[in-house]
């Protein structure tokens, strides 16, 4: 290969690589691709890189680095080398995330009935009470269909043997799908031979799964539902994903104030008055969902949404309230619920981790800390984080007095070398961590998107992938055989 | 359709067809400019009255120079009315119901942006020689216009896309009507003379009509020009036919029949388009230019408000059905 962008010099570390299983040696899925980058003439890979960016860019695909008219806009980082997930092991990924929605499912049913599996003594009753994403208001409800989260993004990493386990469960609204199918566009354009001689699995079905899950769920099981989507705003940092799925599905992209509970339903307003929505597929979180309900001060909701719902005259997906299996210290029990419930060992475990709430692990956390990752368990996005390894005293003594004060609120976990990929960086190719969502539909039943969101940490070393914190992505390549 | 989603298509339109109305005036007065050397900035000041900024402008550029007008027009973020806040506006209206529209439409608009928010970062280049730059404007509203008419489906949103554009082109022609008569023409004394006739024609180059006007009419005659501005049956932008095309719009949206109407928008536009439709431009003459365009105005405004009241706000619908 001659002068511009190559492998020559890669330097896999002591990482699991995404690409080579030994320096220049592709890995069995990688092959193909890597010899179709090899054939590009020099510094095609970067004038792809600069036109799949341009392409970002003029489609709005962009994030305001200071505030919102007057600074510059950036896209969220992307990088066009794919990463590919062989199709063996995507059926196995598959299989256990199908096992952990079902399970979380359940869960989420049973925590909002009988308890059994408190009662049960399963799961500490004090861990589902305490948790910030309880909520109480939602005993009773009997979501259509007995599913109560029906869109979910589960973040998987690779560890140095090259196995995945699940890092955490997001039930809430999960970010990030529009990224993966707009990802897969700009590549499509960017990388056509490629792409079209690998026999990548289709991601672009995604939006017709999750219109036809909206439609499932709708009260009285209409043909025509009408279905809206519930956004905070052109301010919110999801918006794009927002309008982008409102876009590909003929769904209604509305805000809190489009919305009026009239007559015993919610209605939209438009131009020809108020129209009836069936199905809302909310991306706001259910403390804003109803003043009335949940925080009195919130303007993004819709007053009296909640008793509509409980009333079952209009679905929500995900349903109130989810949010109590995605704490990180529920995480912890997971593979008990899924033996509890389902009598089946996880097909894709968990990273061990410690529950400070029990005094002996504590101890054992904060003798570590200089060696473990420690999360708050109801913060996302990457906030509320320390890892160990990386840390300083002074950042290792605030975390100590943090734990101390409320261990509930902590749980810690071995720092876990998460595999890398090579992006490209400046001039060649470096290795950087990544990290997996993929994304699960469950209505009638349920669904996996072939692939999901490599997000991509930039910064040299780092193992922080939140977009919020500057990380990036990847196109996600599962491949057909 | 949504009434927040319908208001900024609305407006969306509305500043889009805003820029290209500024773009097409400051073009063609550059080139008068070239063609008849001016005293004073004369010929510019004008520009800055045809958008109602008037005071604004004298409040911030004292010295009122040429190159004032064209920044104050152009690039001054200040002015709510110069081409690059419309871009802004426009944008942001289209950023929130990017959903609604055709994702060509968005990425045109987008990008039409970038290019004049680039631009006016370097405003030197766009003063000393606006003709790139405003040609530049004029196409991109061109091809907006043409990704509406070819791609976008007929629909409520593409009415209310066709409704904002139509108004706010009748707006601008009307004052741009009044503007030649009354600051292009300080003496009646010019009428006649050579620079009148350059001065009508640029006025039809301005709004894109110069050949149409040709075809129809000829010479150029002053009270021809009005009537072909005004009251001209074939030109996509006289008044005239703006206002019967967005009385269509207005009607496919409710449904009710031309001649009939069911809300206040539907009043005040059916009251605007008959005044207009059974007007001789002599009857318009008669009652002073001047005053025509003034009750135009002031009509339209009126029939801003109706249309907001009629299908943006979002209050009312609730309201009155809570009161019964």
């Amino acid at each position: 290969m001659q002068a511009g962008l190559n492998f020559d010099g890669y330097e896999m570390g002591t990482f699991y690589d995404e690409m080579f299983e030994a320096p220049g040696v592709p890995r069995p899925g990688t092959k193909l691709l890597l010899d179709k980058l090899r054939s590009l003439p020099p510094n095609e890979l970067l004038t792809r890189q600069a036109a799949a960016e341009k392409v970002f860019f003029d489609l709005g695909i962009t994030f305001s680095v200071y505030g919102h008219e007057q600074g510059t806009e950036k896209i969220f980082p992307f990088d066009i080398v794919p990463r590919v997930i062989e199709a063996r092991e995507w059926n196995i990924l598959e299989q256990g995330l199908k096992q952990r929605i079902q399970a979380l499912n359940l869960f989420l049913d049973d925590i909002y009935h009988d308890q059994k599996i408190l009662q049960d003594k399963v799961v500490p009753r004090d861990i589902i009470e305490t948790s910030a994403g309880y909520f109480p208001a939602c005993q009773g409800l009997n979501p259509p269909l007995g599913v109560w989260c029906h869109i979910t993004g589960t973040d998987l990493i690779r560890d140095e043997n090259g196995e995945f386990h699940v890092l955490e469960d997001n039930l809430r609204s999960p970010s990030g799908v529009s990224y993966v199918l707009a990802n897969r566009q700009v590549l499509k354009r960017t990388l056509p031979q490629v792409f079209s001689a690998s026999n990548v699995r289709s991601v672009d079905t995604y939006p017709s799964q999750l219109l036809e899950m909206l439609h499932s769920i709708a009260p009285l099981r209409q043909n025509q539902p009408s279905v809206a989507l519930l956004t905070p705003g052109v301010y919110n940092s999801a918006y794009f994903e927002h309008s982008f799925l409102s876009q590909q599905t003929g769904i209604e992209l509305v805000e809190g104030a489009d919305l009026v509970v009239h007559d015993g339903y919610v209605h939209m307003r438009t131009t020809k008055g108020l129209i009836k929505v069936d199905v809302i597929y909310r991306r706001i979180g259910e403390d804003f969902l109803d003043p009335q309900v949940f925080r009195p001060d919130s303007l993004l909701g819709v007053p009296g949404i909640m008793e509509v719902y409980r009333q079952g005259r209009v679905a929500l997906a995900n349903a109130p309230g989810t949010g109590v299996a995605d704490d990180k210290a529920v995480y912890a029990y997971v593979p008990a619920i899924i033996k509890y419930y389902l009598d089946e060992d996880p097909i894709i475990p968990n990273v061990p981790t410690y529950i400070c709430r029990d005094p002996k692990q504590m101890e054992h956390v904060l003798a570590n800390l200089d060696s473990l990752v420690v999360k708050a368990a109801n913060e996302s996005g990457g906030y509320g984080m320390l890892i160990g390894p990386a840390s300083t005293k002074a950042e290792q003594e605030d975390f100590a007095a943090k734990i101390r004060h409320d261990p509930r609120n902590y749980i810690a976990q071995p720092t876990i070398s998460l595999s890398r990929c090579p992006v490209i960086v400046g001039d060649h190719f470096e290795g950087r961590h990544v990290d997996l969502r993929p994304y699960v539909l469950y209505g009638n039943d349920i669904q996996v998107i072939p692939g999901g969101l490599t997000r991509v940490a930039l910064t040299k070393g780092s193992l922080v992938v939140n977009s919020s914190q500057g990380g990036g992505s990847k196109d996600t390549w599962v491949l057909g055989r | 359709m949504l009434s927040r989603d319908a208001d900024a298509i609305y407006w969306m339109s509305r500043y889009l067809e805003r820029t290209s109305n500024i773009a097409r005036f400051l073009d063609v007065n550059w080139h008068l400019t070239l063609d008849v050397p001016e005293e004073n900035g004369e010929q510019w000041r004008p520009l800055v009255v045809t958008t109602g900024d008037h005071e604004d402008f004298q409040a911030r550029y004292p010295e009122q120079r040429p190159e004032d007008v064209l920044f104050f027009l152009i690039a001054d973020s200040r002015n709510p009315n110069s081409i690059l806040s419309g871009l802004q506006s426009a944008r942001q209206n289209a950023f929130s119901v990017r959903n609604s529209i055709p994702t060509e439409m968005w990425e045109a608009v987008n990008v039409f942006y970038h290019y004049v928010k680039d631009t006016c970062a370097r405003p030197e280049t766009i003063i000393r020689e606006p003709e790139r730059f405003c040609a530049e404007v004029k196409w991109r509203n061109l091809m907006i216009g043409g990704i509406a008419s070819d791609i976008m489906a007929n629909d409520e949103a593409w009415r209310f896309f066709n409704l904002g554009r139509l108004l706010e082109r009748a707006d601008k022609t009307s004052r741009i009507v009044d503007v030649k008569y009354f600051l292009l023409l300080p003496s009646l004394d010019h009428v006649g003379m050579a620079l009148d006739h350059v001065q009508w024609a640029a006025l039809l180059k301005a709004v894109g009509g110069f050949q149409a006007y040709r075809h129809t009419f000829g010479r150029i005659n002053p009270s021809k020009v009005v009537q072909f501005l005004i009251l001209d049956h074939d030109f996509p932008r006289s008044i005239l036919y703006c206002l019967t095309e967005a009385q269509q719009c207005l009607h496919d949206i409710t449904g009710t029949r031309i001649g009939y109407f069911s809300n206040p928008a539907e009043l005040q536009m059916g009251q605007i388009c008959s005044g207009l439709s059974y007007h001789t431009i002599e009857e318009i003459f008669e009652q002073g230019l001047h005053e025509f365009t003034d009750d135009l105005q002031m009509r339209l405004n009126v029939l801003d408000r109706a249309i907001y009241e009629t299908f943006f706000s979002r209050f009312p619908a609730i309201d009155q059905s809570q009161q019964q």
